[in-house]
């Protein structure tokens, strides 16, 4: 019972090939493509890999860039099958490779739809894994002075600037931690005496964010400091107030974007999984109808194509046995040079 | 004596062709890169004309436009000319539009090279521009209420914060104007009516920048208010201090910005004129070597291709002659004219 038998007879046979021998051109390029998505989103990745705790979603692009390098190679090899197609005395010598190569490029399109759904399921690691780099990175801003964090400071006021966001959830995170170097506080001075003495770790908090959490969309200069006492600034309500400070969180706005980038080359990255399988099943076709054509001495007669000799079930156990048959030739390898062994020991006792 | 005369034969008219044609190619994408550098550079004017005081010149990237599409023509038509030149047929319609074609090409590329110098020029009026928006825009900048100033504010923000600079010259730029809106004085407070009163047009001034003069590398918290008291914060000298706000003034990185877009653009429209003479050249070759064959019947005789069938001193005395010859032409017929009115009179 064959799965999915098709008549081929000899010019829809040329057709096939003409037209797959096309088609493999534009999916080597889709292939390109698609490494140059998985290099892009990689070095993004990696731009903003100090705010990063772990690196476990950069498995994505890495299998975006071995696929589509991958993908090229698959596609020049079958568009020279195809040309190989059209004449009989070239193609048996394509035989013995076509079966292990559709084995191996069906596995390597199917990671595609692994790196995709990939994308979706480690979305929660990544947000962990920004929360912790930025829980470290507010941590450290201050440590201006200390050699491997001195350019915490800076990337965190970057990144505030250039996502228009503030502090890890939003900007109370600030006044959680001591931003300020105690290099630039005056310690004889009772304000900054009083702050370290009112709680218990002795840090010096207060309720003021660094410059670049302002928005410059505020129509009042920016107010940074003393933001919960209304009464230290003129016409100042904090519980009102909104476009002085960038409301979101920065950990929100980072995983937005990415999750943005990873839905933008999701649907490039399912044409060239669906481009791929097309051209594999149409190779498949050919290769089945061009079997049929080997050996005849008329060139031109019909012939069937299909994707199964027999239907899937026998397919999988003649499989079976094919790698148990392999399996036991090893087994019995080993057997006859045990039983050479046995053999001198028995006919030791007959002669004597 | 012709000028840089030399010899053709079949072989080499065809290779001559074929290489022409091959340059017309690229001169159209030359053509085209010039367009798209011109309205590169007229999107870039337009997103910062709020600080030109809407009052920037457009000309030089209509120039670039405008030259980039009658390259494109121009070398299209030329290259049409070429193919159609390997087959003496279609070749002969061209015979008689070829030396105008050639002269017009001559004064495009004496355009390239006008606009050329005029690209390399344009930093000069482009420098007085930004100096008066950049001192109109710090002026509007608590203006958030005022329509048509809104955005003032923010514009000026988002440059210094993308520049990386302060003010029009300096930082101190931000130390003569009021900055800060009325809006958010209190002026029943003692120290904002002491500010008030200590200069002539009752300004609120301090010494004090907004927040996107900041530098991100300092190493402390950005310093904005009391920039020069020296007292008002600790371990700190104003005098020793360079990371702490951004010391460029937005007048330079500006002009630094612009002035070195115009001189890579400057130097893509030279080399565009270097290949646009050579195109030239080559088709003035072309269409001598096919119009001086010596036997005209037989398409693979022997032919002579040159630049100037004379001399340029030659060349040039004809033209005057010729000149000379029209304005007499002219003269004369006034002659005959009053001669005429005479004899009626």
């Amino acid at each position: 019972m064959v799965l999915l038998k098709m008549k081929f007879p000899f010019q829809k046979r040329v057709r096939l090939a003409q037209g797959l021998w096309l088609l493999s051109w534009v999916a080597m390029f889709s292939g390109a493509i698609t490494f140059t998505m998985g290099a892009f989103l990689k070095t993004e990745l990696h731009r903003r890999s100090e705010v990063m705790h772990s690196m476990d979603i950069h498995i994505v692009p890495n299998l975006l860039m071995a696929v589509g390098l991958a993908s090229v190679g698959i596609n020049i090899f079958a568009g020279k099958v195809c040309q190989d197609s059209l004449d009989p005395s070239r193609f048996p010598r394509w035989k013995t490779f076509l079966p292990p190569f559709f084995c191996f490029s069906v596995f390597l399109t199917s990671l595609l739809l692994v790196a995709m759904i990939l994308s979706f399921a480690l979305q929660p690691s990544l947000e962990e894994s920004l929360k912790i780099g930025l829980k470290n990175g507010i941590r450290f801003y201050k440590d201006t002075d200390t050699p491997g964090r001195c350019f915490q400071k800076e990337t965190i006021d970057r990144l505030q600037i250039e996502f228009q966001c503030c502090g890890n959830t939003d900007y109370r995170d600030w006044f959680e931690v001591q931003w300020i170097s105690n290099r630039y506080l005056d310690f004889t001075s009772k304000e900054v005496k009083d702050r370290v003495r009112s709680n218990v770790d002795g840090r010096y908090l207060l309720d003021g964010v660094p410059f670049s959490c302002c928005n410059p969309a505020s129509p009042r200069p920016c107010i940074q400091y003393s933001l919960r006492d209304n009464s230290v600034h003129y016409n100042y309500e904090y519980q009102t107030e909104e476009l002085n400070l960038y409301s979101r969180g920065c950990r929100q706005a980072l995983v937005s974007y990415y999750m943005g980038l990873m839905n933008t080359i999701g649907p490039c990255v399912l044409f060239d999984f669906l481009l791929q399988m097309a051209i594999l099943v149409s190779l498949r076709y050919l290769q089945t109808a061009m079997e049929g054509v080997i050996g005849q001495e008329d060139v031109e007669i019909e012939t069937d194509g299909y994707i199964l000799e027999k239907g899937v079930k026998e397919t999988l156990l003649e499989t079976k046995e094919k790698v148990k048959k392999l399996l036991q030739f090893a087994q019995v390898g080993d057997a006859s040079a045990t039983t050479t062994d046995a053999q001198p020991e028995e006919e030791k006792p007959a002669t004597a | 004596m012709a000028l840089m005369k030399v010899k053709f034969d079949l072989k080499k008219r065809v290779k001559l062709a074929q290489m022409l044609w091959l340059m017309y190619w690229f001169s159209i994408m030359a053509g085209v890169l010039v367009f798209s550098m011109g309205l590169f550079f007229k999107i870039e004017l337009r997103k910062r004309s709020e600080l030109m005081d809407n009052n920037e010149s457009h000309f030089v990237p209509n120039i670039l436009i405008g030259v980039g599409l009658l390259a494109c023509f121009l070398n299209a038509s030329g290259g049409k000319i070429c193919y159609d030149s390997l087959d003496s047929t279609k070749f002969v319609k061209w015979k008689t539009v070829l030396k105008p074609f050639l002269i017009c090409c001559l004064f495009f590329n004496f355009l390239l090279i006008v606009t050329a110098v005029m690209c390399f020029a344009m930093r000069i009026p482009l420098e007085f521009t930004l100096a008066e928006g950049l001192k109109n825009g710090m002026k509007y900048y608590k203006d958030t209420d005022t329509p048509g100033r809104c955005y003032m504010k923010r514009t000026l923000d988002l440059m210094q914060m993308e520049f990386r600079c302060c003010g029009n010259n300096n930082y101190k730029d931000w130390f003569e104007i009021q900055w800060v809106s009325n809006r958010y004085l209190d002026f029943s407070s003692k120290e904002v009516k002491d500010r008030i009163s200590s200069n002539v047009d009752g300004k609120y001034l301090m010494d004090g920048v907004p927040f996107s003069c900041c530098n991100p590398s300092s190493p402390r918290p950005c310093i904005q208010q009391q920039i020069t008291n020296n007292s008002a914060h600790y371990s700190y000298d104003h005098y020793t201090e360079d990371l702490n706000i951004w010391k460029r003034g937005c007048r330079d990185a500006l002009v630094s910005y612009y002035g070195g877009m115009m001189n890579t653009i400057g130097i893509l429209v030279l080399m565009v004129t270097l290949l646009q003479i050579a195109v030239m050249i080559g088709l003035q070759y072309v269409n001598t070597s096919l119009s001086t064959l010596v036997n005209p019947e037989d398409p693979e005789s022997e032919s002579e291709g040159w630049i100037l069938e004379k001399t340029v001193k030659e060349t040039f005395t004809d033209i005057m002659a010729k000149m000379k010859a029209m304005g007499k032409g002219s003269q004369v017929d006034e002659g005959a004219n009053e001669e005429a009115v005479a004899t009626v009179s």
